[in-house]
């Protein structure tokens, strides 16, 4: 579904991707681990075409998205669904219109189908009756759903979730990860998810990649990442503080930087 | 797969064949060729389905609409020759008890000239 080959990003000295190479299966749940500023927001992007990548490609269904023109990444997108880290639903919409937005912006379906559909995809994250309310009258975890109906509005391919558990309670988080499995086994659509969140990780994955400054430190199905005998795989899965993965980023050394002008 | 639609009506019996894949872009045509049926007042409207290898949301949302057209002027309303794929798509949305499904657009045809 997608391949990703020798992507380089970088941010000035900072090599957010580092000549990576993944693939992310057809109907497979992959979750891209790694702590903060390990790169997995800016791979998300590049996934997508929200950022171009300095070099390498990423072949979305064979075609290559880097260098691909605006008119024909806004094509390619309707195949997308994307459900953003903050739901970013519109504040001033009610849950029907953010919902019905991506079939009013890219189609020319009929309001009566329009209405049809957004029901049924209320009816599948479990949130039919929202419909009139607006977004300041729900939860973060109802947000979530709202944002996942609209993702999935458009029968995308593919869905990516940025961090979709981030913020939420246990429970709230147990339902979005049902629904992430579910929506994928059901609706049979490829899953790319972004997270630091290991349980929920292990709950939902097929296969996981996890980053660390840039690298790709380990890839695999969800039993052979448990299974590692990487010490920086064991020590970002068990949340150690110590361990080879260091707490600072700089190689400056401290002392260094606070005694010298 | 390209999408291809005629419609057609016998004995007072709307008959649509659809072919292709029912998505957002091609329902928009599914729905305009129903609509002049029901405004005609057609005593049922068949769609046989059986060249269709894809429906997405907006194909099944047009049936439902189809079928409320149906229910609003007591009228019948018939789908044939559902693969897989179609069946599928209409579990999924719990629809699939809601519509009148035979198995093909012969069979549907005589019966609804007996009504």
């Amino acid at each position: 579904m997608i391949r990703v080959e020798n992507l380089v990003k970088r941010y000035g000295n900072i090599v957010a991707s580092n000549n990576l190479n993944c693939h992310f299966e057809k109907g497979k749940v992959t979750v891209i681990l790694g702590g903060s500023g390990s790169g997995k927001s800016t791979l998300l992007r590049q996934l997508t075409g929200l950022e171009q990548a300095d070099s390498g490609a990423v072949y979305f269904d064979g075609v290559n998205l880097t260098g691909l023109s605006k008119k024909k990444l806004y094509v390619l997108r309707k195949k997308m669904g994307m459900l953003f880290q903050g739901s970013a639903l519109f504040n001033y919409l009610n849950i029907f219109e953010n919902i019905a937005f991506p079939l009013r912006e890219h189609t020319k379906i009929a309001d009566n189908i329009i209405k049809t559909i957004v029901t049924m995809k209320l009816e599948m994250v479990g949130l039919r009756g929202t419909e009139n309310l607006m977004p300041s009258q729900l939860s973060g975890g109802m947000m979530k759903r709202v944002g996942l109906a609209r993702a999935i509005v458009m029968d995308p391919k593919i869905i990516f979730y940025d961090e979709p558990t981030s913020g939420l309670d246990p429970i709230s988080t147990g339902v979005i990860d049902k629904l992430i499995r579910d929506l994928n086994k059901t609706l049979n659509i490829t899953t790319v998810v972004v997270s630091h969140d290991i349980e929920s990780c292990f709950r939902i994955a097929d296969n996981i990649i996890i980053l660390f400054y840039g690298d790709i430190i380990a890839s695999g199905t969800a039993q052979e990442i448990r299974n590692s005998k990487d010490p920086r795989v064991k020590q970002f899965i068990n949340g150690d503080p110590e361990g080879p993965i260091p707490f600072t980023r700089t190689s400056k050394n401290y002392l260094d930087e606070i005694l010298i002008d | 797969m390209s999408f291809k639609i005629k419609s057609n009506e016998k004995e007072n019996i709307g008959i649509i064949k659809v072919d292709g894949e029912v998505d957002m872009f091609s329902s928009p045509n599914l729905r305009d060729k129903l609509l002049p049926l029901f405004e005609k007042g057609v005593k049922g409207v068949i769609v046989d389905l059986s060249g269709v290898s894809f429906m997405d949301s907006s194909g099944i949302a047009t049936l439902v609409e189809g079928l409320q057209w149906s229910k609003k002027d007591n009228k019948q309303f018939v789908l044939t020759g559902l693969g897989a794929n179609v069946l599928n798509a209409l579990a999924l949305t719990k629809l699939d008890s809601v519509f009148n499904i035979q198995a093909n657009a012969n069979d549907a045809y005589k019966t609804l000239l007996n009504i």
